[in-house]
């Protein structure tokens, strides 16, 4: 079991390992050991005559284990690993010993301690590697469908390309239509385009897709399993109408007499208690707030034995005289699905804060609003019909402040990190507002003006130039009601000058933050996010689309605030990323995972206490824990917990670490 | 070797760093190019949270004057919430060696991100000159804690 022909390989890295490390030195003293067959020394290890010498040396020494010492494992710890299957020996039988990174480089001014730390580290690595065992990759059966959660651009993206691509797609929406973000926009910078035209017929694809299911008016439930193997229980929410019956004819919501504040238009109109999201929604279904309908809030109130039932009395009930379809029933309709998916793409999105966090800029008051809210008074579809009207008094605003880096880059009343698309849009909305308003002035109050897109820079200096926006670098102080007007205190920080100025409404650009419910739902799925709740990918630059748990990936903003184009993008790539996993016929996983010994397991359940992953039961029979190798991601956290070294993570055993210390710690 | 031991006293440090974070530092502190002293001595783990307490003591009796464990910054687990589990352990730990009348201080949890190099560097560099002041520990010189 013991390794005892072991082949010990100490690169050069031309200077960067031999310019301050004694390789030869540290060769002839591994070589003294009785365990090692070969020490010897090359000049550049992951060069092709480098792995040759390697793979040679395990067939004439015929080795039983390998320490490569070199750089970072991150960087050729497969190079080396290649190398010794080539040559018959298994891959987990082979240890890299890092003696650049953490040797030579930062120990480059004493060569001679250098030296023997390298002939430490090596020893150490001999010792972990000597009860390695031989490993094989542990396969996983994949279920070929794709769940997507959020069906706004992003996800509709996303759900579209996996559906073509012959995946059945399951899209999850929480509000009773697709269209998300992007749906309620005015228009989308720097083309001007009508988000409802660009979008509809995309929605309609997904509506129509033989490959997608599409669940609106449904949030994740519970999300188990793993990658390739996931099961997933959506809750359809109750909308107490018959979708299979509703014709999306819209005659119960002109009789319905209750109001609430439409969540669409982001409280700038009202709907009614019976409500279809918009003209547009896809799907075309009304659906009932059950906190709002007077029948279902009597029906609630008889229940809980406040009221006593009336006999023979219709409360309300004005929707369903209407109905032709007869499609409303008041039943709880609410349902639990369960769908078992491979591969999970989130694109929840972002949302804004909202004005009233602001009140020295007067978030408070009806007429400061914040931009999204904006989008919906300047948008063609929108309840004043694209001629923005001040929420107050419903006059056509002439004077207009937009400002921008609201809670943006400032950490102590907001974030601190720049909200990205905010300088875009207002400079587009200042443009629109200018053509709806022709005699109106607009003034944009910026810190800096980032521009940095396709077609960007061009449509700011179009907004000067062409519709007169007029640009002040300073941050705005107050902003407070004088009569019926908002004035506004600045600093002119280019002249210096304090500036003062009465304007008929306010537009904030609120920092971006993550959808309201991210996080439970990130705890459902087990992926990590930050304090402000966008989802954390792998690496930032090189895995920005997957997330650490495998097959599940991030499209949109869910990972962080950006522009339409970069959303699509993304989502095709988080698509694309899903597809390569779902079109394998088997997913191989790194067997380096947590192992539990029966003879020795009191099935204590300390080790379950403590997995992150969900992935070790304690078997009722036999009494002891069992670990799910799909779920497992190695960790080891369950090995440090378990009083009676039962359980271990593969090559990675208590034993093998006390070892290394053993030889790390020892003074002489 | 022992006379130039009493020359200057130079700690030996064991190191526990978790693969996705510290040891991504002190990779990044190496390509710098950032100097630190040999004597810091580095065992790459899986994750802050596979550590148990018995290999800071197992480094401590076996010679080591400190122990350093490195993870991620807390919320960026690469576990989910391995670094909190190890914070629970180390504090435990302290707790105990604080009550049996040793150095708390000789163990240290530091969360060191992937791309914080430099604060690797000066962390190693700012421990080693305090365990230097505090000087060789005296836990090396029991034999065993009541085992065999």
């Amino acid at each position: 079991m013991v390794m005892k022909r072991i082949g010990v390989f100490i690169c050069h890295c031309g200077r960067n390992i031999a310019g301050t490390v004694d390789v030869k030195k540290v060769a002839e003293e591994i070589g003294k050991r009785e365990d090692v067959a070969i020490a010897t020394t090359y000049v550049f290890m992951c060069s092709e005559p480098g792995q040759k010498l390697i793979e040679d040396s395990i067939k004439k020494y015929d080795l039983d284990g390998v320490v490569v010492a070199n750089c970072s494992p991150t960087l050729h710890e497969r190079t080396m690993r290649n190398a010794a299957a080539r040559a018959g020996l298994n891959p987990y039988r082979v240890e890299i010993a890092n003696i650049r990174e953490q040797c030579s480089w930062p120990h480059e001014n004493e060569p001679e301690k250098a030296t023997d730390k390298a002939i430490r580290i090596i020893n150490a690595t001999i010792e972990k590697l000597k009860a390695n065992a031989s490993l094989e990759p542990i396969e996983v059966p994949v279920i070929r469908r794709a769940l997507v959660i959020g069906g706004g651009v992003a996800g509709i993206q996303a759900a579209l390309d996996l559906a073509d691509s012959g995946i059945e797609t399951i899209l999850v929406e929480r509000e009773p239509s697709i269209g998300g973000n992007m749906f309620r926009l005015s228009e989308t910078f720097p083309t001007l385009d009508c988000p409802q035209c660009i979008l509809t017929p995309k929605m309609n694809d997904v509506a129509n897709h033989p490959n997608i299911k599409l669940y609106t008016y449904s949030e994740i439930e519970d999300v188990s399993g793993y990658m390739g193997n996931f099961k997933v229980k959506i809750k359809k929410k109750a909308t107490y109408v018959d979708w299979d019956k509703c014709t999306g004819c819209g005659e119960c919501m002109k009789v319905c007499p209750a109001y609430a504040l439409s969540e669409y238009d982001f409280g700038m109109a009202k709907r009614k208690a019976i409500y279809i999201q918009n003209e547009q929604a896809v799907p075309l279904k009304a659906v009932i707030d059950e906190n709002k309908c007077i029948k279902l809030q009597f029906d609630k109130k008889v229940r809980e034995g406040k009221i006593k039932p009336k006999k023979h009395v219709r409360i309300c009930e004005k929707c369903v005289d209407v109905c032709d379809a007869q499609a409303i029933h008041f039943k709880n309709n609410e349902e639990i699905i369960e769908e078992e998916v491979g591969a999970i793409i989130v694109a929840t999105g972002f949302e804004v804060m909202p004005a009233e966090k602001f009140p020295e800029l007067g978030g408070h008051y009806p007429d400061v609003v914040t931009a999204l809210q904006f989008e919906r008074l300047l948008a063609p579809s929108g309840p004043t019909n694209g001629i923005p009207r001040r929420p107050s008094d419903g006059k056509i605003p002439k004077r207009i402040a937009f400002i921008h880096c609201v809670g943006s880059r400032d950490p102590e009343h907001g974030v601190p990190y720049c909200s990205r698309i905010c300088c875009m849009y207002l400079i587009k909305q200042a443009t629109l507002y200018r053509h709806a308003v022709p005699d109106g002035e607009a003034y944009a109050f910026y810190i800096d003006i980032r521009s940095n897109g396709k077609g960007y820079e061009e449509f700011y200096e179009r907004s000067k130039e062409e519709y007169g926006v007029v640009y002040i670098r300073g941050k705005v102080g107050k902003v407070y009601k004088v009569g019926d007007k908002y004035r506004v205190q600045a600093v002119d920080t280019l002249t210096g000058r304090v500036i003062e100025m009465d304007v008929d409404m306010v537009v904030l650009a609120t920092a971006a933050v993550a959808s309201k419910g991210i996080k439970e739902l990130a705890k459902k799925l087990r992926i990590p996010y930050d304090e402000w709740g966008w989802l954390k990918e792998v690496h930032l630059k090189l895995r920005p689309l997957e997330t650490p748990v495998a097959g599940i990936f991030i499209a949109g903003t869910a990972q962080f605030i950006k522009d339409i184009t970069d959303t699509v993008s993304e989502a095709s790539g988080a698509a694309a990323k899903a597809m390569a996993m779902l079109s394998k016929p088997k997913l191989e996983k790194e067997p380096l995972l947590a192992k539990v010994d029966p003879e020795i397991c009191a099935g204590c359940g300390r080790c379950k206490e403590v997995c992150p992953y969900g992935a070790i039961d304690i078997d009722p029979r036999r009494h002891v824990a069992v670990v799910n190798e799909a779920l497992c991601e190695g960790c080891g956290a369950c090995s440090a917990n378990c009083p009676t070294t039962a359980i271990q993570v593969v090559n990675f055993k208590k034993p093998q670490i006390i070892n290394m210390v053993d030889v790390l710690a020892e003074v002489f | 070797m022992n006379e130039e031991k009493e020359k200057e006293f130079e700690p030996v440090i064991v190191g526990f760093f978790c693969n996705w974070c510290t040891s991504a530092a002190a990779d990044m502190a190496g390509t710098a190019r950032l100097h630190y002293p040999p004597s810091i001595r580095p065992i790459r783990v899986m994750c802050s949270s596979t550590v148990d307490p018995v290999y800071l003591i197992r480094a401590l009796q076996e010679g080591a004057d400190a122990t350093i464990l490195g993870g991620c910054h807390p919320g960026d687990c690469h576990y989910i919430n391995g670094n909190y589990k190890a914070r629970r352990r180390v504090a435990i730990v302290k707790t105990v060696l604080k009550s049996l009348g040793f150095d708390d201080e000789r163990i240290l949890l530091e969360w060191i991100s992937g791309s914080e190099g430099p604060k690797f560097a000066r962390v190693m560099n700012e421990y080693t000159e305090l365990i230097k002041k505090k000087g060789p520990s005296d836990f090396k010189y029991i034999d065993s804690l009541g085992g065999d």
